[in-house]
């Protein structure tokens, strides 16, 4: 049996008195004044506890209120449901791949983090920054969301059938498909069965850059229109006429063959003479630079030609015409002239040095050229005729690039049907009736072939991000099909392609039999110099921009300018000399900031108004030179009416220039540019490094009790044990870094680098951890000064000036991970150490930012975090934007503000190295430690390894005659070291 | 045979009685203010008002606001840092070390010049805490017992003796200034009415810590300010040695110098004491201090100013010699560069007011001019401003690498925090001389009677 016990409270609920029951229902035994205490207006207002009361309740709701808002905030992350197999969160999957946007080509290796593409790595080519750079314009919020019609949204089912509708219903006249070069095989044929299937369809090639001289002139001398293949490692002596061969001329695949040629190791370098306008980046690496004019260039290379013949020749010349005489078959010449009759000559000449099949192969051309500017002045006739009812473009961009856009804007206006496949609803796009946004490279399958019997594939590394679809899809749409990953396979399956093994290599090569062509034929004729007086122009692709389809890509625009060393703006470089006739001045305002002067620039009906002046030493007499790719108005954020369009001077050779009142302010992040007679770029002569290998690498010594000795070997300090475990290091060669600035960039995309903008680069508080000092020669030397006595305060100011055709020398600097570090020193609370494999260490969340230990680095590579540069509204980059963001790198900190940064030899890259050496079991290999700087180096100026590991190549580098510490009299012990600049000069 | 030897000019004028000393140090914290204190005080405060202004944006957006960038990292925040705590040095020379060597005239001006002390140090110590980039962090600094790893402090920075150096020097300066306060309190504690300010006589009895004036407390008063001297002295060297460490163990040419300690310590005392007589020119004149700050006080310290100014010129020439001397490019460019290059003329200011300028106090009509005086300490107090600047801009804006050369410009921001402690100082000082009694007026009783000349006076009428 059970019993309940009951439990009372007290003895009326015992004896079940009724009021226990009444209480129960009664919580208020006595009624809540309620309706007397507020209806009583006038005690209401007159009581003290009523507003004691409220500020209780005022209080306590606040209190409660703060409370509850300190609540951390809560991000979501959605687990996968099914996590594909390939994706190991934290672990990066590499995707080989190709990069072409109608401009730069390059076979790529892709790393992705759980899904995202967020690092381009070089594939065994040369790439540039704008390579590089790319996987942010990926991520570029500005980017078409979804297909356009009428500059309206529209689904892809509306705008297919209405395109396809009105394109079967074009009876008469043409559909023209104007787009940049095509590289990729099926796009070709895809274009092919376009246009068998709409009939009278023409396909037009345009480059940004016209390449239209050498082209044609091949048409010419060998019948067909190509551009040849260069060998620069094969040639001894090296010609360039103003072609900028090392940065944008043709394709961006000559540093490699170019550094390959000079390694003094071999005892031989290739001489290399560049006659140029403006200082280009092949001008600054030439052995010898000549500066002419514009209007000489064809009468020169005639000259030359001339000379080569056994005829009178300009004097200018001799050096060349010497060299010239004993490298038969050894050399190039090239010319950036878009002229035929120049180009032919320029064919002469290296028919008769014998280059054709030695070091130019005309049978194994390129293919990143094929553009026709004609075709498209043809086609612009046959649209203001009405003749061209609908037009089609891919990867162009004519009403920004186009010399006469507002020709072609007009003539637009009579097409009836206007396509446009643009990622943007750029200058072109806007003004079509659809817009079919094609997709990233990187989300993107493809094929390319950039030279004759290479092959690249490219491969999606991401799903479309937004509501786009590549240009070969539309056109399988358009011809009632679909799928081109199928037709791609197909196709390369049926030319005998493995197709898993090319997708994983990236490219394959096809034997095919060189192309057999007419036999040379001279049909040069001279150039007579016409001699001018008048201010000559010469445009030119600035090597962070390019063309300027990437100029919404917030990294670009900060990378300086490798010679100017400017961001954010294009301008007009002008020589000192020039610059002084005509009254034009740059100069340092208080904060060191560099100012210009302002000029109208006018060339028959085309004006450019305040356009700012930039003195740049190198710069030929009586000319300018001025960047295109800037001055875009529909690019974005980033890339709007940032500098000036330059495109409409394309076919203008003399300028007229008159000051105009007012200032420009330049964001430079070099604001002086000479050595100021410093030992910092050590440098020697080829002739003298045979004799002697150590030549320029002069170590200063000091008197001691035991002798002379250098700076290391009278330390004070104990010394850190670098001998057992690992001891990075890295190798800088000065003679293979031709400046390009990639390492900058790609160094920007692994370690989460912000963007500061224009006003701040101005405020000299950029963030690159790496940077490429530049420095001029100057006429003032300390030897000089000596011999005419010239006191020390009269040297140093006349050292600040650079000469007028300076030398160049381009010296990346990073952290140098100092053994005797300055900085480990002075921090109060010791937030940057030293580990024991020979690296700074920087602790962020230590840091509280005194800057002591910026101050404290000779090499001032330290960066201090002077905002918050992520997630604010007043630094609107890529970090502040959720599309942009997806760039990061999760293996690397964003920093806060209030903190310094610097470069960490790539620790994340170690770590994971290290890891996975250990997980193996087996020693790391030399070739599998690499840092972002030293893997993205086309020139393999870079060299990251383990000095420890006596087998690496940077344990070899560091004991290489060459090898030298910057600033090593300080006696810091830098991880980080040179090799010696050699000239191949006498 | 009787020799008198000759009587000194008194060191107070005016034929006070002892009455009258009270009388005259207590009259500004009894009486009302009058129209120009509350003008300074009002100006004052709002200069501050607005420094914190200054200081609640920087610390809100970053140091991003100030003028700073990759090369300079330092200019205005550090510049202000050293010229704050060099002016603080006066105020513990003249009451320790002149106390030990038993300067009496020392006793009318050691008070505000301890006041001063105290609040230039506080000034300075602002710098290093708002200068960071992460200020609320600053108590990193501190050896404190911490769970992050633990983690302790990186004993090898100057930073951090820095740290060590200005706590220790503010709280000797402190106690030393408040120990020689209590008499003086207990003083005002005893004329002030209990029925009409009931608060202040709290106030004051509390300040006064039971002082009642017995030969005992005297005694131990007399002790205790002279174990605090000697423990003052080595400091007055000790703080801005360490200070000029924070640039003499660097490595950048300009700062990596071994004579700047020394330097920095007379650099310090030239400015301190031109600033004792900037504030005690103006305070004599509002609050009628003028028999007690004589002539004599000015001019005895305007011969310490053309000492050490002498010396301070003699250390900046010593400095270019070394340059030449040593043969290094590095250190002889960062020298041709400071006095010829963009920053020459902050050189030119710097070399004019402390070194040329001070050369006036030779001509003993200078030396003896009130008006004089302090137009001579203001030019001091610009040159030693501009003497920290030259060292920190000039060294640090173009060192090793001429890619890295730039230049400093100071924002609007880093003015208004500069002027904001100059308001702040002020306002302190203006409320510390309407609440405290400005001159020593127990120690100066004591000199009233030495003086012999209110006896000799007597006996000749």
């Amino acid at each position: 049996m059970t019993t309940t016990k009951k439990y009372w409270k007290g003895l009326a609920q015992l004896h079940d008195d009724p009021i226990v029951e009444k209480l129960a229902q009664n919580e208020f035994v006595e009624e809540l004044p309620v309706e007397k205490f507020l209806g009583d207006k006038e005690n209401l207002s007159s009581t003290n506890s009523s507003r004691r009361d409220f500020l209780k309740f005022l209080g306590f709701s606040t209190a409660a209120a703060t409370l509850a808002a300190c609540e951390t905030p809560i991000v979501k992350s959605i687990p996968y449901l099914v996590k594909p197999d390939e994706i190991i969160p934290g672990v990066a999957n590499y995707y080989a791949s190709t990069i072409y946007d109608g401009r730069d080509y390059a076979s790529v290796l892709v790393k992705t983090r759980e899904g995202r593409p967020i690092k381009i790595e070089n594939n065994g080519t040369c790439s540039n920054s704008r390579v590089q750079a790319s996987v942010l314009s990926l991520y570029d919020s500005a980017r078409l969301k979804h297909p356009l019609k009428q500059n309206q949204e529209a689904s892809w089912r509306t705008v297919d059938s209405e395109i396809v509708e009105k394109l079967s219903n074009i009876k008469e006249g043409k559909i023209a498909l104007l787009t940049s070069t095509i590289l990729s095989p099926t796009t070709t044929q895809l274009i092919k069965e376009f246009s068998d299937k709409y009939k009278n369809v023409e396909h037009l090639m345009i480059d940004s850059t016209p390449y239209d001289g050498i082209l044609d002139a091949n048409l010419d001398s060998y019948g067909v229109r190509l551009a040849p293949s260069y060998s620069f490692d094969k040639a001894d002596v090296i010609v360039s006429f103003g072609a900028d061969f090392l940065a944008n001329w043709m394709a961006n695949e000559y540093a490699t063959d170019y550094v390959n040629g000079r390694n003094p190791k071999n005892g031989k370098m290739s001489k290399h003479y560049q006659l140029e306008t403006n200082l280009s980046l092949s001008g600054a690496n030439a052995d010898k630079r000549i500066q002419i004019k514009p209007s000489e260039h064809g009468y020169l290379i005639s000259s030359l030609y001339d000379a080569l013949k056994g005829k009178k020749f300009d004097s200018r010349l001799s050096p060349i015409v010497k060299s010239l005489q004993s490298a038969n078959g050894k050399s190039i010449i090239i010319s950036n002239s878009n002229d035929k009759n120049v180009q032919l000559i320029v064919n002469a000449i290296n028919n008769k040095l014998n280059n054709y099949n030695n070091t130019i192969s005309i049978n194994e051309p390129t293919h990143l050229k094929q553009g026709n500017t004609q075709k498209l002045n043809d086609l612009l006739v046959d649209m203001q005729a009405g003749d061209v009812k609908a037009l089609i473009t891919y990867n162009v961009n004519p009403s920004y690039s186009y010399a006469n856009s507002s020709q072609f804007n007009e003539a637009l206006k009579k097409v009836d049907l206007k396509i446009s496949t643009s990622l943007h609803n750029d200058e072109t796009a806007s003004l079509m009736d659809y817009v079919c946004p094609d997709s990233h490279n990187l989300e993107s399958w493809g094929d390319a072939s950039p030279k004759h019997g290479t092959y690249s594939l490219m491969q999606p590394t991401i799903s479309p991000l937004f509501k786009t679809r590549q240009f070969q899809e539309s056109l399988l749409v358009w011809t009632d099909r679909s799928d081109y990953l199928t037709y791609l396979k197909n196709f390369w399956t049926n030319n005998g392609i493995d197709w898993n093994v090319s997708l994983h290599d990236g490219y394959f090569n096809i034997s095919e039999p060189k192309l057999s062509l007419k036999n040379f034929i001279d049909k040069s004729s001279p150039i007579n110099l016409v001699s001018s007086n008048e201010i000559e122009l010469e445009l030119y692709e600035s090597i962070a921009l390019g063309d300027g389809y990437q100029a919404n890509n917030p990294w670009l625009q900060e990378l300086p300018d490798p010679l100017t060393r400017a961001c954010w703006d294009n301008y007009l470089t002008i020589s000192s000399h020039t610059a002084e006739q005509l009254g034009l001045l740059n100069w340092n305002v208080s904060n060191g900031a560099l100012n210009g002067s302002l000029v109208d620039i006018t060339s028959d009906d085309v004006v450019l108004r305040n356009v700012p002046v930039m003195i740049n030493p190198g710069q030929a007499r009586s000319t300018v030179g001025m960047a295109i790719g800037y001055g875009r108005t529909k690019a974005g954020k980033a890339g709007d009416n940032v500098g000036f369009n330059a495109y409409p001077f394309t076919n203008k050779k003399t300028i007229t220039i008159e000051k105009v009142e007012g200032e420009y302010e330049f964001a430079s992040i070099q604001l002086h540019h000479t050595m100021m007679g410093r030992d910092i770029v050590k440098e020697t002569t080829l002739a003298d490094y045979i004799k002697d290998p150590s030549s320029g690498n002069h170590r200063e010594t000091y008197a001691t009790y035991k002798g002379k000795l250098t700076a290391d070997k009278v330390s004070l300090y104990d010394e850190h044990d670098l001998e057992h475990g690992h001891f990075w290091n890295l190798s800088i060669d000065l003679t293979a870094c031709i400046g390009c600035g990639e390492c900058v960039i790609s160094c920007q995309a692994e370690n989460n680098i912000p963007v500061v903008g224009k006003a701040e680069v101005r405020n000299s508080r950029d963030m690159h951890w790496m940077r490429i000092d530049r420095y001029f020669s100057s006429d003032m030397t300390e030897e000089l000064s000596a011999e005419q006595k010239i006191s020390m305060i009269d040297m140093f100011s006349e050292m600040e000036e650079p000469s007028e055709n300076p030398e160049v020398v381009f010296q990346p600097v990073m952290c140098m991970h100092c053994n005797h570090a300055p900085c480990e020193n002075v921090c109060p609370v010791a937030a940057t150490t030293h580990s024991n494999e020979g690296l700074n260490q920087m602790t962020y969340n230590r840091c509280v930012g005194t800057r002591y230990c910026a101050n404290n680095c000779p090499y001032k590579v330290r960066r201090f975090n002077w905002f918050q540069y992520s997630d604010n509204d007043k630094f609107d980059f890529n970090m502040n934007d959720d599309y942009g963001k997806m760039v990061l790198n999760p293996d690397v900190v964003v920093r806060s503000r209030g903190v310094i940064e610097k470069c960490s030899m790539c620790i994340q890259k170690i770590q994971e190295l290290k890891l996975n050496a250990k997980k193996s079991g087996k020693p790391i290999e030399d070739k599998d430690a690499q840092t972002v700087c030293a893997s993205s180096c086309s020139t393999n100026a870079i060299v990251f390894g383990d000095s420890n590991n006596k087998e690496s190549l940077v344990s070899k580098l560091r004991t290489d005659e060459r090898a030298y510490d910057l600033l090593d009299h300080l006696n810091v012990r830098p991880s980080v070291f040179y090799q010696t600049k050699i000239r191949n000069k006498a | 045979m009787h020799k008198e030897s000759e009587i000194r000019d008194p060191l107070i004028l005016g034929n006070k009685t002892y009455h009258d000393i009270t009388r005259d140090i207590a009259r500004p914290v009894e009486g009302k203010a009058n129209k120009y204190w509350w003008i300074l005080f009002g100006l004052s405060v709002f200069l501050f008002l607005w420094g914190v202004g200054c200081m609640a944006y920087t610390i809100g957006t970053g140091i991003g606001a100030w003028g700073l960038n990759k090369t300079v990292n330092w200019a205005w925040d550090i510049t202000n840092f050293v010229w704050w705590i060099g002016i603080g040095h006066a105020g513990t020379l003249i009451s320790a070390v002149l106390l030990l060597f038993r300067q009496k005239w020392r006793m009318a001006i050691n008070r505000s010049a301890e006041a001063m002390t105290i609040f230039g140090v506080v000034q300075a110590g602002l710098f290093p805490l708002i200068h960071m980039g992460r200020p609320w962090l600053a108590y990193w600094v501190f050896p404190f017992p911490n769970e992050y790893g633990p983690l302790w402090q990186n004993f090898n920075s100057p930073l951090l003796w820095d740290v060590f150096a200005i706590s220790t020097y503010l709280t000797v300066s402190t106690v030393f200034w408040y120990i020689g306060l209590i008499p003086d309190f207990a003083m005002i504690r005893d004329r002030m009415s209990k029925t009409i300010s009931p608060m202040k006589k709290k106030l004051y009895t509390l300040l006064a810590f039971g002082w009642s004036g017995r030969a005992k407390h005297w005694q131990r008063f007399e002790e205790v300010s002279l174990v605090l001297a000697g423990l003052a002295t080595p400091l007055v060297f000790s703080v801005h040695s360490i200070v000029s460490m924070d640039f003499a163990t660097s490595i950048i040419p300009g700062w990596h110098t071994t004579i700047f300690p020394p330097y920095f310590v007379l650099g310090a005392l030239f400015s301190g004491f031109a600033m004792v007589e900037t504030l005690l020119i103006i305070m004599r004149k509002v609050v009628n201090l003028e028999a007690y700050i004589t002539i004599k006080h000015i001019e005895y310290m305007n011969v310490i100013i053309l000492f050490t100014g002498s010396l301070v010129g003699t250390a900046y020439i010593t400095e270019l010699f070394m340059a030449w001397y040593s043969g290094v490019a590095f250190e002889q460019y960062a020298f041709i560069n400071r006095a010829t290059g963009p920053y020459w003329w902050a050189y030119m200011a710097m070399m004019s007011c402390n070194v040329i300028i001070p050369q006036l106090y030779w001509i003993k009509k200078v030396r003896t001019s009130f008006i004089a005086t302090f137009i001579l300490s203001i030019f001091v107090n610009i040159g030693m401003w501009f003497e920290r600047f030259v060292i920190i801009v000039t060294s640090l804006h173009r060192d090793f690498l001429p890619s890295s050369w730039t230049m400093f410009s100071p924002t609007f921001i880093d003015i208004g925090i500069f002027l904001g402690t100059i308001g702040f100082f002020f306002t302190l000082f203006l409320m510390y001389a309407r609440t405290f009694p400005v001159v020593a007026q127990a120690e100066l009783k004591t000199i009233l009677k030495s003086s012999g000349s209110e006896y000799k006076n007597k006996s000749h009428e």
